[in-house]
């Protein structure tokens, strides 16, 4: 896959919170969570971001409450991929659950400005910032979890765990 | 080389032999369970994997605790999920509002969660079972979705932090004001992904209530989780709860740490974390002058019996001050009750306080108690962000309840000894 996209910064510890604000938590509905994402943050954010934009992260992105709505708001309202120096377990988690690509890297944090365009390679790993020229090699993701995102997911790879056990019964 | 205690129960639980730190295993799950916000999502994958039933009945728990009572049409219709998923499927411990607590409190005061299990949760604050030597993580929706459909679940063994904590408590300082200190010195991400193991001498004289506390806000660190080794306090609180046989862990003294950190108690005073990271916290003698609008005495780290006694203490004949809301939440119905026996619920409506039923309520910024534009409040709750208790710019200070409740007399963050 290859994704392409304008970079949207983020400093450090970014928590679930401020993503979506518990005050939406009553549905989970992802049409009406990614409206309010990040709107504590920046109200104007949803408006101004295109989809296939990029959020690129200081340390500990996604800190704070379990709720998948927050991964579920950004994948919704457009983002295609988030780039951090570190995430929080939970938030790295969920979002390689529901299939939002998630990459660990300090350098593209310190080496990249607001607006840039990355392109990123996912099944490589290659990431180039388009509008600066650098290049990045970045870590592949352990076995298991590539194994998760090849099935679209935790959910199909579940279902299909079913109808092993079930054919197995 | 021995093991860890969270390694000793991640063993008793995998077909894996001999993994490595860091290395992906499958776990048998021994009790998982949901809220009113992550459970619906859960209950969605579940019913689309294709099982038949649930991996067993007796082994989910779903708590509508978040926004029950229904504050609006919306959460009426997310608990509806919970409570109708729950008849067509003969949950067990699926608790109707009346029964309700909040989760982490109530789990284990009902003997659900015991020494040695493997504890999932789909609330971040799940690491609060460890306080009685149990795994005990977060997870989201999708992933509990897995576990009630498969009963397992992925999971990275993680490295562990072993904490010592030496000497002996100063006055008014409880479990939440190690716990703050400790986030204070590590900083929000400084164990993530990491096992927090709090040990020594002052974890040793350390009451259940504390210990929740402590367990409960290792996620603030970033923790996989907080444990602490089952001891004879431990096995006193789970006497006449525990529903099932359990099975004690404990670390091996050459066991492997990532890092031992000490501290020595004696010098930690009641501790105020600031706006806006529980990382921000400063002792008590240092805080300053901060006028509050409103206190909270509750959640699922401190809306234990333990608080509302130290808060009780502090109230007892006095007065909240008139531009002061105070607002105070028993964590469970049993709390709640004996709480009114013991006369604690008198002294908190004498001295002027709200009492609710049980609900996390504020906490999240539910409801129950949400801060308008530019209000400041101190609360016993585990998050100070941006908004968490109502509006962007409102401000939350996280303290101890014995802080909480002198404050509330005051008007101001105050030190207990100001009141006594």
């Amino acid at each position: 896959m290859i994704i392409k996209g304008k970079i949207w910064k983020f400093k450090d510890n970014i928590d679930t919170d401020v993503i979506i604000p518990a005050r939406h938590l009553n549905t989970s509905d992802p049409k009406e969570l990614a409206l309010h994402c990040m709107e504590d943050y920046d109200p104007e954010f949803v408006k101004k971001m295109e989809r296939g934009d990029i959020v690129v992260a200081g340390n500990n992105f996604g800190c704070g409450s379990s709720r998948e709505h927050a991964p579920i708001a950004l994948k919704e309202a457009g983002i295609s991929c988030i780039i951090a120096k570190s995430f929080a377990r939970i938030f790295f988690r969920n979002a390689i659950n529901i299939g939002l690509p998630i990459f660990e890297s300090s350098e593209i944090f310190n080496e990249s400005d607001q607006g840039d365009v990355l392109e990123i390679k996912t099944d490589s790993g290659r990431i180039n910032n388009i509008t600066n020229g650098k290049t990045y090699k970045i870590n592949p993701l352990p076995d298991f979890i590539q194994k998760v995102i090849a099935h679209g997911g935790l959910k199909e790879y579940v279902k299909e765990e079913v109808r092993r056990r079930n054919s197995h019964v | 080389m021995g093991q860890t205690i969270v390694e000793k129960i991640l063993t008793s639980h995998t077909d894996k032999k001999n993994f490595r730190i860091g290395e992906i295993i499958n776990v048998r799950v021994d009790f998982a369970f949901a809220n009113d916000v992550t459970a619906p999502l859960a209950i969605k994958d579940f019913k689309n994997s294709g099982a038949k039933d649930v991996f067993d009945k007796k082994k989910i728990g779903l708590i509508p605790d978040h926004f029950s009572p229904n504050k609006d049409i919306k959460s009426a219709e997310q608990c509806k999920i919970l409570r109708e998923f729950s008849h067509e499927y003969n949950i067990e411990n699926y608790f109707e509002l009346g029964k309700m607590g909040i989760e982490h409190a109530l789990l284990p005061e009902q003997g659900l969660v015991l020494p040695g299990d493997i504890v999932i949760g789909a609330d971040s604050h799940t690491p609060t079972s460890g306080a009685l030597g149990a795994f005990a993580t977060g997870v989201g929706s999708t992933d509990l979705g897995a576990i009630m459909t498969l009963g397992e679940m992925w999971l990275k063994v993680p490295e562990t932090i072993k904490f010592i904590y030496s000497g002996k408590l100063n006055k008014w300082v409880s479990g939440k004001d190690l716990i703050l200190y400790t986030i204070g010195k590590i900083g929000v991400d400084g164990a993530n992904y990491k096992v927090m193991e709090f040990t020594g001498e002052a974890i040793k004289n350390l009451s259940i209530d504390s210990r929740f506390a402590m367990c409960n806000m290792a996620i603030e660190a970033g923790g996989k989780t907080g444990i602490i080794e089952p001891d004879e306090i431990t096995l006193d609180y789970l006497k006449e709860r525990a529903k099932r046989p359990y099975q004690i862990y404990k670390s091996d003294p050459d066991a492997f740490y990532e890092k031992v950190i000490e501290f020595d108690v004696n010098e930690i005073e009641p501790q105020v974390a600031f706006p806006h990271l529980p990382e921000n916290a400063k002792p008590i003698s240092q805080v300053g002058d901060i006028k509050i609008d409103q206190s909270v005495i509750g959640s699922c780290t401190n809306g234990r019996i333990e608080d509302l006694r130290v808060a009780a203490d502090i109230l007892k004949g006095k007065q909240v001050h008139s531009r002061v809301r105070l607002i105070i939440i028993p964590a469970t119905q049993n709390i709640y009750s004996q709480a009114i026996k013991e006369g604690l619920i008198d002294i908190f409506i004498s001295a002027g306080a709200a009492v609710s039923t049980p609900t996390c309520g504020p906490c999240l910024g539910g409801h129950m108690g949400i801060l308008a534009e530019g209000e400041k409040a101190i609360a016993t709750t585990n998050r100070n962000f941006v908004g968490r208790m109502g509006h962007p710019k409102s401000e939350v200070y996280l303290s101890n309840p014995a802080v909480a409740a002198a404050s509330a007399i005051m008007g101001k963050i105050a030190n207990p000894e100001e009141v006594i």
